[in-house]
């Protein structure tokens, strides 16, 4: 019988604990350049394939469809420890591969939501979708450059956000910035399950 | 020498359907695995001294991925080191699978993490980063 195992061990080798974590937000907030900031390696791309048939039929013969294409994925690694590593993937940006953000966002631990301040509504549909699945998230306020011209509060209360989600302005070019972020992600998450993480 | 061109009956073979058609010629059609499971994140560990030569019906792209997997390797990066769509790896990975040629190791549910010693273990490794 062929069976995929949940257990952490075989024979004695350890395999690691993978956790993912999903950087959304509106085209051009800076997705890709915060996973390649943050990422230990080259950034890394993978394809998931679309088509229009594909979802409920199993074999691609009778694919007539001109609604298919390729979604690149872009995902980085940190490794924090021999046992425990990072995976980050910036979701697609368009509103037609949701069914990719669903298998994404499948036992993730949680989401950056980037924002830019100055499209502010692109990160809108981002924001539904982790309120609507309750998958914590933290809005990283992006700093473009020349783009400072509101208080996190106002961005806060344009977002509507519950007061409880975190933000932080971030510049995802910036590794130590970007680390600020997800630290904050994670002690969230943390904080939501009642055993928040002592300060450094 | 093929002297029919794609009419009607070979819609497929147009330039738009291109990206579709071509990665699964790999997988013979076939868009699903056999077994479902494979997380992006699942770990993929190849089954100790593996006898592939017992497995003549396999591709290259299949022994890449058993090579690969040695030392344990999650299923989206096997994707990028191949250079494959994750929907045709997943495919390759169940035939693997079902001969007993690799062992898949799923990750545990955020939503069901065994302790909270591994958020703090994040956080630590964060900040030492």
């Amino acid at each position: 019988m062929d069976s995929v195992r949940y257990d952490g061990e075989r024979r004695g080798h350890r395999v690691p604990i993978a956790l993912k974590i999903l950087i959304a937000g509106g085209f051009g907030a800076g997705k890709t350049t915060l996973v390649s900031a943050l990422s230990e390696v080259r950034p890394l791309q993978t394809e998931e394939i679309l088509t229009g048939a594909g979802v409920d039929t199993d074999d691609v013969s009778g694919v007539e469809t001109k609604s298919t294409t390729t979604v690149a994925m872009d995902f980085g690694r940190i490794t924090i420890n021999d046992d425990l590593q990072l995976y980050l993937f910036g979701t697609p940006g368009q509103d037609r591969f949701w069914f990719l953000w669903d298998e994404l966002a499948f036992g993730a631990l949680g989401a950056v939501v980037l924002a830019d301040t100055r499209r502010l509504a692109d990160c809108f549909p981002s924001i539904d979708y982790f309120e609507q699945r309750g998958i914590p998230f933290v809005v990283g306020v992006n700093c473009f450059d020349g783009s400072r011209r509101f208080s996190l509060e106002a961005v806060r209360r344009a977002l509507d956000l519950d007061p409880g989600v975190p933000m932080v302005l971030c510049d995802a070019r910036d590794r130590q910035s970007g680390k600020t972020v997800l630290i904050s992600l994670v002690e969230h998450v943390a904080r939501q399950r009642g055993e928040p993480v002592p300060a450094a | 020498m093929r002297s029919d061109l794609p009419g009607p009956q070979h819609e497929w073979l147009d330039d738009d359907a291109g990206p579709v058609v071509r990665p699964y010629t790999l997988t013979g059609g076939r868009v699903r695995p056999s077994v479902d499971g494979f997380d992006l994140v699942a770990y993929v560990l190849a089954t100790p001294d593996p006898d592939l030569a017992a497995y003549p019906e396999l591709h290259p792209e299949h022994r890449l991925l058993v090579e690969l997997a040695g030392q344990g390797t999650p299923v989206v990066e096997l994707a990028a080191d191949l250079d494959l769509a994750v929907g045709v790896v997943r495919v390759l990975l169940g035939d693997l699978l079902s001969r007993g040629l690799v062992a898949v190791h799923q990750p545990p549910r955020a939503t069901y993490l065994p302790d909270n010693d591994i958020l703090k273990a994040v956080v630590h490794g964060l900040r030492a980063l």
